[in-house]
């Protein structure tokens, strides 16, 4: 399935995300990753729950509110029900030991240049690959 | 209070920038991964703008001030440790990423303008995180 190329929008967007992490540093100190966020729902009784949840609560807000005001996100899940159970499952533990994702480790990790990330995101993205590649087009290529 | 406002306001312009980039959009996630079949190159565009962003804005932020507004220390991590549990960990998320193309940053913003099927992932991603702490928390796994 082929999707649009989007320079304008995927840089714009991408300017907003680390726009986000930086407004994070400056007000609170903190590192925006999606996966220590994830800790807002899952340890509700941390002293960082509460503004955890926060951000994911404007994550989540964010495009809904954009769309009652005429946005539109195009969005088209290809893979089947059992493979985003199964995908969910594996990024959960992957995530959860290697101790970030993209936004942690990719966006604020690399932005710092924390050798720990580096490593992370040129892993997950080798493997990314591999994956996509081998789901796709098989063994031979 | 201050922190939770803050972290709302973060968290919203964190959110749309995710879904205006296409990081949200799993056909587009993986069409990027796709270089020998219907490749998208759009997300070079998304890491490009955030990281370029991220990184003036923390050296600015670093440089200009010795603590943010509202706590008393910045919090980034210290570790410089690269073991098996990073390398390890980040390739298998990188296979979920592939099989769902959906990561954390892109399927939570995602529920907001698809709920379904986004809400599937993150369900069984919750699952996978609190299996891997139980996993941890095993006695026998103090090497791992």
């Amino acid at each position: 399935m082929v999707t649009e190329f989007t320079p304008y929008a995927s840089l714009i967007g991408g300017v907003l995300i680390g726009l986000g992490a930086v407004i994070l540093m400056a007000l609170n100190g903190r590192i925006a990753g999606m996966t220590a966020m994830l800790g807002g729902v899952l340890e509700p009784r941390s002293p960082d729950a509460p503004w955890r949840l926060a951000f994911l609560v404007g994550a989540i807000l964010a495009p809904a509110i954009a769309m009652i005001f005429g946005a539109e996100f195009s969005f088209s899940s290809p893979t089947t029900g059992a493979l985003l159970v199964l995908g969910g499952v594996i990024v959960g533990v992957g995530v959860t030991y290697g101790s970030g994702c993209t936004s942690g480790h990719g966006v604020c990790g690399m932005a710092r240049l924390s050798p720990r990330s580096i490593v992370a995101t040129l892993t997950f993205m080798v493997t990314t690959f591999a994956t996509v590649t081998l789901i796709r087009h098989g063994f031979g290529g | 209070m201050n922190r939770i406002l803050s972290a709302l306001g973060a968290g919203l312009v964190f959110g749309l920038g995710i879904a205006i980039s296409g990081m949200g959009n799993p056909a587009k996630v993986l069409n990027f991964f796709d270089v020998l079949g219907t490749w998208d190159p759009s997300l070079i565009f998304v890491m490009g703008g955030a990281l370029i962003t991220t990184a003036i804005g923390y050296r600015v932020i670093f440089g200009a001030r010795s603590a943010p507004m509202f706590d008393s220390k910045f919090h980034v991590p210290t570790s410089k440790t690269i073991d098996a549990k990073l390398v390890g960990g980040s390739a298998l998320f990188g296979v979920g990423w592939g099989i769902s193309g959906f990561c954390p940053g892109g399927a939570i913003p995602a529920l907001g303008f698809a709920p379904w099927p986004t809400a599937l992932f993150l369900i069984s991603m919750g699952g996978g995180i609190l299996l891997a702490r139980w996993l941890q928390a095993l006695p026998s796994s103090k090497t791992a």
